[in-house]
C-alpha cells in the first residue's frame, strides 16, 4: 500500500508530446509506473516510445484503461485538461503545471468537492511511492521505500528533507507536494486522512510554509483524528509581510499566514515542529526508534 | 499585483460601478489644468501602493486649480511610508452624507469568494470586525453558482440599509463588483469608503484593486498598468531578468531552487546568527544563463557580503549550476566569498567542476546547516 500512486495505477500523461511532459512521462515510466497514454489533441495515432497517443482523455481511458492524469500542458490550458480528465472518469489528477489562475482553481475546487475525484496540484511536483510508482517530477533517486509518508506545499524543500530521512536510514511510503498556489485541489488535511487509513505510513511529516491556513486546519484534524505521529516544518520564519515568497501562496497577508503563528497553533495540539530540515529529520528518527 | 486608486476605479466604470470624475495628473501644472476641466472644489490624492495616505497628508483639498496646483506641488515626491508619490488624482469632490464599506476577497480558507459588507465605512475594517462584529456582513458566493440577486439583498438587508433607493443601487453595484471581480481575475476588491451623497447617490470614493498575477497572461491591458517606480529598483531589476527576488536587510546573499528550499534557507541562515540579504530562487531550471542573471541581481545590493548558494538538484542539474557560478564569476569579476551547497542531480559532478576550478573566494560545504553557517562567518 501507500496513496495517491501505487502498482495499480495506469496513467495518461496530458501533454505527453510536449518537451517536459515526455521528458517526465518517460522519467515516471522508467521508475516503474505503468504509463498507459498520451493526450495532445490533433496528435492521436501517435506514439511516444510505444506509449500511445490519443485526442482525448475519453480514448485514452476506453482504449488503454487509464485511471489516473497527469497534467503537462500549458497554464492556459491546465484547467480545461483538468476537467476533461475527470468528465472521461478519471478519478486521481495530477496537475504539475505552474501559473494557473487561482480563479481556475475555486472552480476546479468546487466542481470536484464531494465528486469523489482527487486533484493534486497545480504548481506541485507531484506524488511518488518508491518502488511501486511515480507520478511527476520528483527525482526518485533520493528516495528509498519506507513507513513515513511526506507531504509538502513545495518541491525541492521536499527533497531536501526526503534525503535527510534517507541519510539517517528511513524510507517513504508516499511523498506528496500538494503545490504552491493558493487555492490547491487537496489541501494538507486531505493527504492526512489518506496516510492515516494507508497500513504501510506508520508516522508522516508535514512541510508547510508561510500563507493560508492550511496548517493550522491540519493541527486541529492531527488532534482530533489522527492516531499516527505527525512532525512537522514550516518554511518562512523571516519572511516579510506582503511579499511572495516565490510560490503565489507563500504570503503573509497582514498578521495573517505566519510561520510562528503555524508552528505555535500545530505545538499547542501538541505536535512536534523542527526548527530546520535536519531537525525534523532527527525528530522523525527518534520517534521511528532509529 | 496590487492597482493604485485611478486604475482601480478605471475597471470600477468599465464595469459599471459610479466613481467621480477625475483626472490624473504628474505635475502640478497638470493638476492645474486638470482642477480647470473638472471644475469647482477638487480633492488631490496621492497615488502610491500603501495605506494610510490621508493620516501622512496626501489627501488634501483644493477649492481652486491654482490651489491645486499648490497641493499637487506639496504631494508630489512626497515620502508616504517608503513610497515616493510620483502621481496624484485629481477628483471632483463629493458631499457625503454616509460612508459605507464594500468589499470581494479571496477567501482562501474557505476557498470561496467573500463579501464583506457594513454601514460603518471610512475607517479600518478590521477596526468594525473587532469592535462591532455584528455590523459587518458576511456573505460567500459558490463560484460555480455565481452572484444573483439574493446575495445583494443578504447584504442590504442584513447590514440594515432602510433607503429602498440606496437598496437599488447598492445592489446593482454589488453584482457589478462581482463582474469585476471575475472578469479581471481579482484576488480583492475593496471600495472604502462607499458613499451615499446628500441626494441619496451611492458611488465609490476609493478603490483597492489587486489582480491574480498568474491570470495578468489573460488580460493585457491590465498587465500593462504595472507601475514599478514604487518598488525597490533591485526588485525591478529582478523582474526584468526574470529572477525571482525579494530584498532583505542583511549581508548575507542567498540562493536557493524552489521557492521552498530558499525560505527554509533563509530561516537556516538566520537560525545560525546571520541576517540574510534576500530571498533569491533559481527556479526549476537554473541553467547557467539563470545562476549569472542570479548573482548579478543579488550582488547589485552595496550591503552583501558573502552569498550563500543552496542547490537540491532535481530538475536542476548541479553541473550545470557549478558551470554558472563559474561563468559568473569570471564573467563579473565578484570578489565576495560563496559558499556552495551541492546536493541531487550531478552533485558529484557540480562539485568535480568547482574544486578543479580552485577559485579563492569559492567554498564548498556538504550540508545546508555547516553552509548557512560558513556564509555567516564570511559575512561577519
Amino acid at each position: 500500500m501507500a496513496i495517491l500512486v501505487d502498482r495499480d495505477t495506469r496513467l495518461v500523461v496530458q501533454g505527453l508530446t510536449g518537451s517536459e511532459g515526455r521528458f517526465h512521462g518517460l522519467r515516471n515510466r522508467s521508475h516503474g509506473t505503468d504509463v498507459v497514454a498520451g493526450v495532445t489533441p490533433g496528435k492521436g495515432g501517435q506514439d511516444v516510445e510505444g506509449i500511445p497517443v490519443y485526442d482525448t482523455v475519453a480514448e485514452a481511458v476506453g482504449h488503454a484503461g487509464a485511471n489516473a492524469a497527469m497534467v503537462f500542458v500549458p497554464a492556459p490550458f491546465a484547467a480545461d485538461a483538468m476537467y476533461e480528465s475527470i468528465a472521461a472518469g478519471i478519478d486521481t489528477v495530477i496537475c504539475i503545471t505552474e501559473g494557473v489562475p487561482a480563479h481556475e482553481m475555486l472552480r476546479i475546487h468546487a466542481f470536484v468537492e464531494g465528486a469523489g475525484v482527487r486533484v493534486i496540484g497545480p504548481n506541485c511536483p507531484g506524488a511518488l511511492s518508491p518502488g511501486k510508482a511515480n507520478v511527476g517530477i520528483i527525482p526518485a533517486e533520493i528516495f528509498r521505500e519506507g513507513s513515513v509518508g511526506l507531504v509538502s506545499r513545495s518541491g525541492t524543500l521536499t527533497y531536501q528533507i526526503g534525503h535527510e530521512l534517507t541519510q539517517l536510514g528511513l524510507g517513504n511510503s508516499t511523498i506528496v507536494g500538494i503545490g504552491g498556489d493558493p487555492i490547491v485541489g487537496s489541501s494538507f488535511l486531505d493527504m492526512l486522512a489518506l496516510f492515516e487509513a494507508d497500513p504501510q505510513t506508520e508516522q508522516v511529516v508535514m512541510v508547510g510554509e508561510i500563507g493560508g491556513d492550511e496548517e493550522e486546519k491540519a493541527a486541529a484534524f492531527i488532534e482530533a483524528e489522527m492516531t499516527k505521529p505527525v512532525v512537522a516544518y514550516i518554511a518562512g520564519f523571516t519572511a516579510p509581510p506582503g511579499k511572495t515568497m516565490g510560490h503565489a501562496g507563500a504570503i503573509i497577508s497582514g498578521s495573517a499566514g505566519t510561520a510562528q503563528a503555524k508552528k505555535d497553533a500545530l505545538e499547542a495540539r501538541g505536535i512536534r515542529v523542527g526548527t530546520t530540515p535536519t531537525e525534523t529529520a532527527q525528530i522523525v528518527a527518534e520517534i521511528a526508534g532509529v | 499585483m496590487d492597482l493604485h486608486e485611478y486604475q482601480g476605479k478605471e475597471l470600477f466604470r468599465r464595469f459599471g460601478i459610479p466613481v467621480s470624475e477625475g483626472l490624473l495628473a504628474t505635475s502640478p501644472a497638470e493638476a492645474c489644468a486638470a482642477a480647470e476641466r473638472i471644475g469647482g472644489t477638487v480633492v488631490v490624492k496621492a497615488q502610491v501602493l500603501i495605506g494610510g495616505r490621508g493620516k501622512a497628508g496626501g489627501i488634501r483639498l483644493a477649492e481652486s486649480p491654482d490651489e491645486a496646483e499648490a497641493r499637487a506641488g506639496e504631494i508630489l515626491g512626497m515620502d508616504i511610508r517608503g513610497h515616493t508619490v510620483g502621481k496624484v488624482w485629481i477628483e471632483r469632490a463629493s458631499d457625503i452624507a454616509r460612508e459605507y464599506y464594500l468589499s470581494l476577497t479571496f477567501d482562501r480558507s474557505a476557498k470561496k469568494p467573500l463579501f464583506m459588507f457594513t454601514t460603518q465605512g471610512g475607517i479600518d475594517i478590521e477596526e468594525v470586525a473587532e469592535k462591532s462584529p455584528e455590523a459587518l456582513v458576511k456573505l460567500h458566493v459558490d463560484p460555480l453558482e455565481g452572484c444573483h440577486p439574493w446575495h445583494a439583498r443578504r447584504l442590504v438587508y442584513g447590514a440594515g440599509v432602510g433607503d429602498p433607493g440606496e437598496q437599488k443601487q447598492i445592489a446593482a453595484i454589488v453584482q457589478k463588483l462581482y463582474e469585476a471581480f471575475v472578469g479581471t481575475d481579482a484576488m480583492l476588491c475593496e471600495i472604502n469608503p462607499l458613499i451615499v451623497t446628500p441626494d441619496g447617490e451611492v458611488r465609490a470614493l476609493d478603490s483597492k484593486f489587486t489582480v491574480d498575477d498568474n491570470a495578468l497572461y489573460r488580460h493585457p491591458d491590465i498587465a500593462e498598468l504595472r507601475d514599478v517606480a514604487g518598488t525597490d529598483p533591485l526588485e525591478v531589476l529582478a523582474r526584468e531578468k526574470g529572477v525571482t527576488y525579494v530584498k532583505l536587510d542583511g549581508e548575507v546573499g542567498v540562493l536557493g531552487n524552489g521557492a521552498g528550499l530558499t525560505m527554509s534557507t533563509v530561516d537556516v541562515v538566520t537560525f545560525v546568527g546571520g541576517r540574510p540579504a534576500n530571498f533569491c530562487d533559481l527556479g526549476g531550471g537554473g541553467d547557467a544563463q539563470g545562476v549569472v542573471d542570479a548573482l548579478e541581481v543579488i550582488t547589485s545590493d552595496t550591503q552583501v557580503r558573502s552569498i550563500f548558494f543552496n542547490i537540491f538538484g532535481g530538475i536542476t542539474r548541479c553541473d550545470e549550476v557549478a558551470r554558472g557560478i563559474l561563468r559568473a564569476v569570471g564573467q563579473m569579476g565578484l570578489e565576495q566569498p560563496i559558499v556552495v551547497r551541492l546536493d541531487g542531480t550531478n552533485a558529484e559532478e557540480g562539485r568535480r567542476i568547482l574544486g578543479e576550478a580552485a577559485l579563492p573566494n569559492l567554498h564548498a560545504e556538504a550540508t545546508m546547516l555547516d553552509g548557512a553557517r560558513r556564509a555567516v562567518e564570511l559575512a561577519a
